[in-house]
């Protein structure tokens, strides 16, 4: 089959790989119908995650027909046309038990921190991941949802990470209604973060960012305020001042490790890999925010240690909120909204790549060439 | 819910999920039971047989129910990776050699695939194709940047061997 293959930073190709093979009972083998390229995966690309090792396919955005499963399967069937969940859970143990899928403690042997993650690296699990034209699915019992009748593939590939962790990323904020809300990033999950922050009751939202037709794009789409960075002196203070010197009552993170912004974090987060990359939007948001406020944490880091005003967050007696999105919890209240019109993912992509191009698929993500905000690769056996 | 003095109706969904019940600090227990507190108290899933090494955090005493099989580790960078996972993800001497050894897997990816007769084609993997057409400039004045890099650090390497051989 055809798989995405890592080579090395900024270096991938596609080649021709094993079929996947049913290892547990509980596994399935999906054929990917769409997958997509997430930011999140720009670390991995740009060799920043450890244990990210040379043949890996990447991929954790992917919906697809169920073509197997193991003898321990019995909520989904052949011939389902599925949406997976990025979380690999098994929804047994004491963390799944509680909703935290992203945590759970069954399917990540290499680390404690995080649960397994298709495609992530040996630090999530070392699980192959969606952008090939097959993939393993462990634990079939627990995420893969069916796509519901009527509901477009391209809104169902985005409710496997990009519309939950929006989501919950304004869940976690805790919005009171009223509330004036602050997103750095503009990316697919900001603009999606910035667009459910209404669903709380914010009144008032803003995102931030430097590229200035995500912005655009934001402004129409989200319905917020959006601002460019590189027009202010400071982002902090530039929110101080639009807040009446208060500081905004939640503040997002939905950039992570490839913040730009602060030349001290970028060299010593990105360049020279000093810290688990640049905290440039996690440290705007502590000293951005209220005091008493809450900054909640989107953005992915790596698993080392990042330099941020943790004196802050002390002083402002601040409550910080953070974990990877938990999907398979979120997913009824989702495709409610999806299905209602209350939501409309589908809107975020811009570029419908052939898997055998994912080397430029992610040349142009990366580099945000051609005005793109969301690419979604699609398989040979997607297009016939 | 609250009233505000501005009108979000235009904004479909306002204020949707703004109920209380719906605690934004979900999912936070309630309380908890004793049996949660017994460590692997729950009903674990079938166990994966072992196929393929598998490195394990030693922040746990087994290997996870299911797992990954993706690229087991292997030569050098394998022999780094092995090393790592004797410390704990606590432990720069977890982390850091991890980070050493992909680099080393880049190399040894190289070698493999000269190895196989295969000559990695660097302009497409790195994209440049995509790069070139939506961004011509960009990608010409990075090419001229490293050329001017490299040839800067080769003149400067010509002009000390140059000084060396005049020496003696």
């Amino acid at each position: 089959m055809l798989a995405m293959n890592y080579r090395g930073p900024k270096r991938i190709r596609v080649t021709q790989k094993p079929m996947p093979e049913i290892l547990h009972p509980e596994d399935a083998i999906v054929r990917v119908t769409r997958s997509c390229i997430c930011g999140s995966d720009l670390h991995l690309y740009n060799g920043n995650v450890p244990d990210t090792r040379v043949g890996m396919t990447f991929g954790h955005e992917f919906t697809g027909v169920i073509e197997e499963v193991g003898s321990e399967v019995t909520k989904v069937k052949v011939g389902d046309h599925v949406l997976v969940p990025f979380n690999i859970a098994c929804g047994k143990c004491h963390f799944c038990k509680q909703g935290l899928f992203g945590n759970c403690h069954e399917s990540n042997p290499q680390a404690t921190a995080v649960g397994g993650i298709y495609g992530y690296s040996h630090t999530a699990g070392g699980y192959d991941g969606g952008q090939a034209e097959y993939v393993r699915v462990p634990y079939a019992n627990v995420g893969p949802t069916v796509i519901p009748e009527g509901m477009d593939p391209d809104d169902a590939v985005l409710l496997t990470d990009v519309v939950p962790t929006g989501y919950q990323a304004a869940e976690m904020g805790g919005i009171q209604p009223g509330d004036t809300v602050v997103v750095f990033g503009a990316g697919p999950v900001g603009i999606m973060a910035a667009k459910c922050c209404w669903f709380f009751g914010a009144g008032r939202v803003i995102i931030i960012d430097q590229v200035d037709y995500r912005l655009e794009f934001a402004k129409n789409y989200a319905q917020c305020e959006a601002y460019n960075f590189n027009d202010m002196e400071d982002p902090v203070l530039f929110i101080k001042k639009t807040t009446d010197w208060m500081g905004a009552d939640v503040v997002i993170d939905a950039v992570g490790a490839e913040a730009a912004g602060n030349a001290m974090q970028t060299i010593t987060g990105r360049k020279l890999l000093l810290q688990a990359g640049s905290a440039t939007a996690v440290h705007w948001a502590i000293n951005s925010v209220k005091k008493g406020g809450i900054v909640s944490i989107v953005g992915v880091y790596g698993p080392t240690d990042n330099l941020v005003p943790i004196g802050n967050v002390l002083n402002k007696g601040l409550t910080i909120r953070a974990n990877q999105a938990s999907v398979k919890r979120l997913l009824p209240r989702l495709i409610d909204h999806v299905m209602s019109g209350r939501l409309n993912p589908k809107a975020l992509i811009t570029h419908r790549i052939p898997l055998e191009e994912v080397a430029d698929g992610y040349r142009i993500f990366s580099a945000k060439l051609d005005n793109c905000i969301k690419p979604v690769l699609i398989s040979p056996s997607a297009r016939m | 819910m609250e009233n505000t003095t501005k009108d979000y109706s235009h904004i479909n969904g306002w204020g949707i999920d703004a109920d209380p019940a719906n605690d934004p600090t979900y999912p936070m227990k309630p309380h908890r039971t004793d049996d949660e507190q017994k460590g692997y108290s729950w009903e674990r899933p079938t166990q994966q047989s072992t196929s393929v090494e598998v490195l394990h955090s030693n922040e746990r005493p087994n290997v996870t129910a299911v797992f990954g099989t993706s690229t087991p580790p292997s030569g050098l960078s394998g022999m780094i990776r092995r090393f790592a996972f004797k410390y704990s993800e606590n432990s720069y001497l977890h982390w850091l050699p991890l980070i050493f050894a992909d680099r080393v897997n880049v190399v040894e990816g190289v070698v493999d695939d000269l190895a196989h007769g295969h000559i990695p084609n660097i302009f497409a993997e790195k994209g440049y194709k995509a790069e070139w057409k939506h961004d011509k400039i960009g990608l010409l004045t990075k090419f001229a940047v490293g050329i001017v890099l490299v040839g800067g650090v080769v003149a400067l390497i010509s002009a000390k061997a140059g000084k060396s051989e005049d020496d003696d």
